[in-house]
């Protein structure tokens, strides 16, 4: 019943979003009406999605066979966490989960966008009914979530176990909100180029879209990254996968969306590459949701899905993002651009920005599908993987962060002063860790040192448009861009630490022997059995230290009945300076055990570095709303 | 006493009970998961690991799979690499059995001359089409 | 904006739904073709894998009249399927070598014994080198090596009763 009534809501909300897309064209005559209308249709059309998805987490918690979905993905035994969490752990339900969100957001702005003048923001709810209306005839048609199986089987395939894990409950819907919160810059794009209205008014509504979902964005990522880390038991945060790529390039495309869309609502400048970077970033969502679901990448991340499916998403891609994209090749030419600025001015700082973060993101889109793109051409397999991405990306990304260190203390269209003094905190601290890691660390890569150098030097220059301020009048969004960018200078130090100073131990070793790995020795007393809800396991026991005190360390080695799988939990203790990070192997044939140890000082540097970006962005979005609250305040008691 | 035969019991209940997936009988190769002494040889033949494509995986180095096979064609690395190959020796033995495929890092041929040209090219490109957009100071 | 950056991302967009569309309707090969077919097969030595059997060389392979390679192991399961066509291949004249990976005499005795024997030499292959060495990437595959040592053809997988009219035309064609 309550899979039948989730179906039905979805046809009802369908139908809403085509009568949607139908009412935003009349919009233009008799405004008030019409617009209540096409508030309501998008209110219900949210509500509705909403209710689907409350019914799929139903049947899972429920655990009801007789829904295809569940017996494909679940079990009765497993914990009601994951039966929660894997409702979306599967193709049908995250694409579920995609519209809702689709449909949601296409809510909210309905509901509350107050800033733009009726047309436009019309054309942006029709933009936003006609993406719906796709994406739901695609789920309805091509990957019901509801479908029944009978005769329903006594109990289910159960969920893949390297999913069953907290991570799942968080990375995939903050991921989610992310991809499709840029629908709405999407669409207030394709809106605003329909009416020939981009300006400061179309920035300013889109800004607090492209601030939450590149928050979304960058949490979701750093989770991810930390998941693979400790789940797949290698040590490694980041392998350039295609599926990691297709979350990265959305991110990149955001950041450089999030930086231009400030200039555009305060400055009226970049008002084309703004336009593009919207479209262009819920491309890369919609884009990446094909690929990953399509069947023609091979990964470990992907979505197991035929072709059929992938055709259809690559027609609803072709039709969405070829429109809006002829749309923008012609209708870009009547927008006006505002004055040309200085190449050194905080505008040339963003440009330049906008410019290698564009880069990176064809240097990832390039690399992604360079193995298809030859094997079409010329019929040879060939591989791209982390030494191109590295080789290439990485110093790229370098150059930007160092730009990060120049461009914010530079002033807006033109700047005249001397520029060195500013510059001088964040150079002198890159060139002292530069010389400091010659001398005490002579042995590491170029990357990795010019990684801490640039890393170090950016620490500071980061928070210098905070210095010499009045700290609590300072605008929340100047913090926010502070401690973002301290939080690049952060992961950069993490990522070059790691590369330049992890140190691996294999050993295979009987209980009793010890083992020496970095700074620490590591004792291995025991393996025992051990079993947990769903599954049993092999538990070791390690006793490390180094210097004073204990840590004892348990990786297992687990194995899971439904479906048959056996993983690798690794053990991992966190210092102020580092993981020690401990994986259970194999015995061999003479009563020895296979360990794998790393010692990586700074490793967490990564996530926190990712968690303060995500900081950062979050306080700029509540400093923007707090501040434009106070205005409309102020400009309503005017009126007053 | 009681206790250890009980966990002993149960260790060889979990042993027995574990499914055999497809794998040999025979433990890995010793250099499968060995390092070699020489910290400078293992470091070169880690980094070429991290850059040899798992045959049997869906998308993992040799470094980071637990495939036999992974581990034998790790155990081939470190051994060549012990006897004094180097590592693009080792990995054009394995290019010439399999092809491009296995290496991540791609050739540095025509056929791949976009990839690497790309970044600079991309910038350059992007640079010119910028200048309109800036106005140089003069005096 | 100059014409040029305006169609671009269109330009773009084309080229990604056109070599994606190829793939949709040109599904990946999953597996992984030796490159040495047409090249002299590679030097080895291999110990025998049961007692009383020779092993095999690379040098026994290059003595004037083709034979085949059949790279197994009795721990794998389709395997089991193809060794009632491994014999009907060796009825029809194919002299068939093996290299057994990561496998013990015993095992292999039990497998014999059990599915039959079609093979001529067994050579041990304990860390998988001699597979590596030909460019195979797994159990079951066999290769036809001609009189002068080159290697003509490589079957991946098991062999299917389809899969014999091809064989049996590349053993001729060996000849």
């Amino acid at each position: 019943m309550i899979a039948e009534a989730g179906l039905a809501a979805l046809w009802l909300a369908a139908a809403l979003s085509a009568l949607q897309l139908a009412l935003s064209f009349g919009l233009g005559g008799e405004q008030g009406r019409e617009m209540r209308a096409v508030r309501a249709v998008a209110l219900a059309q949210g509500l509705l999605t909403l209710f689907a998805f409350g019914a799929l987490i139903a049947v899972f918690l429920n655990s009801d066979m007789s829904v295809l979905l569940v017996a494909e993905n679940s079990h009765s035994q497993k914990p009601w966490i994951y039966k929660f969490a894997g409702a979306w752990g599967n193709h049908e339900g995250s694409m579920l989960l995609w519209v809702a969100v689709l449909a949601l957001a296409g809510a909210v702005v309905a509901l509350f966008e107050r800033r733009l003048d009726e047309r436009t923001l019309g054309a942006t709810l029709g933009a936003q009914a006609a993406l719906a209306l796709g994406f739901f005839a695609f789920l309805l048609f091509a990957s019901n979530p509801f479908e029944r199986l009978n005769p329903a089987p006594l109990d289910g395939r159960g969920l893949n176990p390297l999913l069953q894990d907290p991570g799942l409950a968080f990375h995939p819907p903050t991921l989610y909100l992310g991809y499709v919160g840029l629908s709405v810059a999407f669409s207030l794009a394709v809106g605003g180029l329909i009416q020939g209205n981009v300006g400061p008014a179309l920035a300013r509504a889109m800004r607090p879209w492209v601030l939450a979902a590149w928050i979304l964005l960058t949490l979701g990522i750093t989770a991810g990254s930390y998941w693979a880390y400790y789940e797949l038991g290698w040590g490694g945060w980041w392998f350039w996968d295609p599926v990691e790529n297709a979350s990265l390039m959305p991110w990149l495309a955001a950041t450089a969306l999030l930086h231009s869309v400030n200039v555009l609502a305060a400055r009226g400048g970049l008002r084309a590459w703004t336009m593009m970077l919207a479209l262009v970033a819920f491309s890369m969502s919609m884009a990446g949701t094909f690929l990953v679901r399509s069947g023609i990448l091979t990964s470990v991340h992907a979505f197991a899905v035929d072709p059929t499916r992938g055709t259809f998403i690559l027609a609803l891609l072709a039709l969405y993002i070829g429109g809006a994209l002829t749309l923008f090749a012609f209708r870009i030419a009547d927008v006006k651009e505002g004055a040309p600025f200085e190449l050194v001015s905080r505008e040339g700082g963003l440009v330049a920005n906008n410019l290698l973060l564009s880069v990176i993101l064809g240097i990832v889109f390039l690399g992604t599908l360079y193995p298809l793109i030859a094997e079409a051409l010329s019929g040879e397999k060939l591989s791209v993987g982390p030494p191109y991405f590295d080789s290439v990306a990485g110093p790229m990304a370098l150059v930007l962060a160092s730009l990060m260190m120049i461009a914010p203390q530079l002033r807006w269209r033109r700047d005249a002063a001397p520029i060195l003094p500013r510059l001088a905190p964040g150079v002198l601290v890159a060139l002292a860790v530069l010389v400091g890691t010659f001398i005490l660390t002579p042995g590491i890569g170029l990357l990795p040192r010019l990684g801490l150098a640039i890393g170090g030097g950016l620490l500071p220059a980061s928070l210098q448009p905070l210095i010499g301020r009045s700290l609590r009048r300072t605008p929340l969004a100047t913090w926010g861009m502070a401690i973002a960018h301290f939080g690049v200078a952060t992961a950069i130090l993490g990522m070059a630490s790691d590369s330049a100073f992890t140190r691996e131990q294999l050993a295979a070793a009987r209980p009793g022997e010890t083992v020496e790995v970095g700074p620490w020795l590591v004792e291995f007393r025991s393996v025992s059995p051990v079993a947990g809800p769903n599954w049993t396991a092999l538990e070791g026991e390690l006793r490390a230290s180094k210097g004073s005190g204990v840590t004892v360390l348990k990786p297992q080695s687990r194995f899971f009945p439904s479906p048959p799988t056996t993983t690798n939990e690794a053990a991992i203790d966190t210092s102020w300076n580092g993981q020690l990070y401990a994986v259970l192997g194999e015995q061999d044939g003479q009563g020895r055990w296979q360990l794998r140890l790393w010692w990586k000082p700074f490793v967490t540097l990564i996530w926190l570095g990712g968690i303060l970006i995500g900081l950062g962005g979050a306080l700029a979005l509540v400093g923007r709303m707090a501040r434009e609250r106070r205005q409309r305040i102020r400009g309503e008691e005017a009126f007053a | 006493m009681g206790s250890g035969k009980m966990r002993h019991a149960l260790l060889a209940l979990v042993l027995v009970s574990a499914p055999v997936l497809a794998d040999s009988e025979l433990p890995a190769a010793r250099w499968a998961n060995e390092q070699l002494p020489d910290p400078r040889q293992e470091a070169e033949a880690k980094a070429l690991m991290e850059e040899l494509r798992c045959l049997v995986c869906q998308g993992q180095s040799i470094a980071d799979s637990d495939a036999e096979l992974a581990g034998d064609m790790r155990a081939l690395v470190r051994q060549r690499i012990a006897a004094g190959e180097k590592p693009e020796q080792v990995r054009a033995w394995l290019v010439e059995r399999y092809g491009n495929w296995v290496s991540y890092r791609p050739p540095v041929e025509p056929a791949t001359w976009p990839l690497w040209a790309a970044p600079i090219l991309l910038l350059l490109v992007g640079a010119w089409l910028l200048r309109k957009r800036l106005v140089r100071r003069h005096g | 904006m100059s014409p040029w950056l305006r169609f671009l991302p269109l330009l773009v967009l084309v080229a990604f739904v056109g070599a994606v569309a190829w793939r949709l309707g040109k599904p990946a090969e999953e597996q992984i073709p030796s490159q040495l077919v047409g090249r002299q097969v590679p030097a080895f030595t291999l110990a025998p894998a049961l007692p009383g059997r020779p092993g095999l060389a690379s040098t026994w392979l290059a003595g004037g009249k083709p034979r085949m390679i059949n790279v197994f192991a009795s721990w794998c399961v389709p395997c089991i399927a193809e060794a009632p066509l491994l014999m009907e291949l060796k009825r029809r004249g194919v002299v068939i070598d093996a290299v057994a990976v990561r496998d013990r005499p015993e095992d292999v005795a039990e497998f014999l014994a059990n599915h039959g024997d079609p093979f001529e030499r067994i050579g041990s292959d304990p860390e998988s080198r001699v597979q590596l060495a030909l460019g195979s990437s797994g159990v079951p595959e066999s290769f036809i090596v001609d009189g002068q040592g080159v290697i003509r053809y490589q079957h991946m997988g098991p062999i299917e009763p389809n899969d014999l009219p091809r064989i049996l035309r590349e053993w001729e064609a060996a000849r």
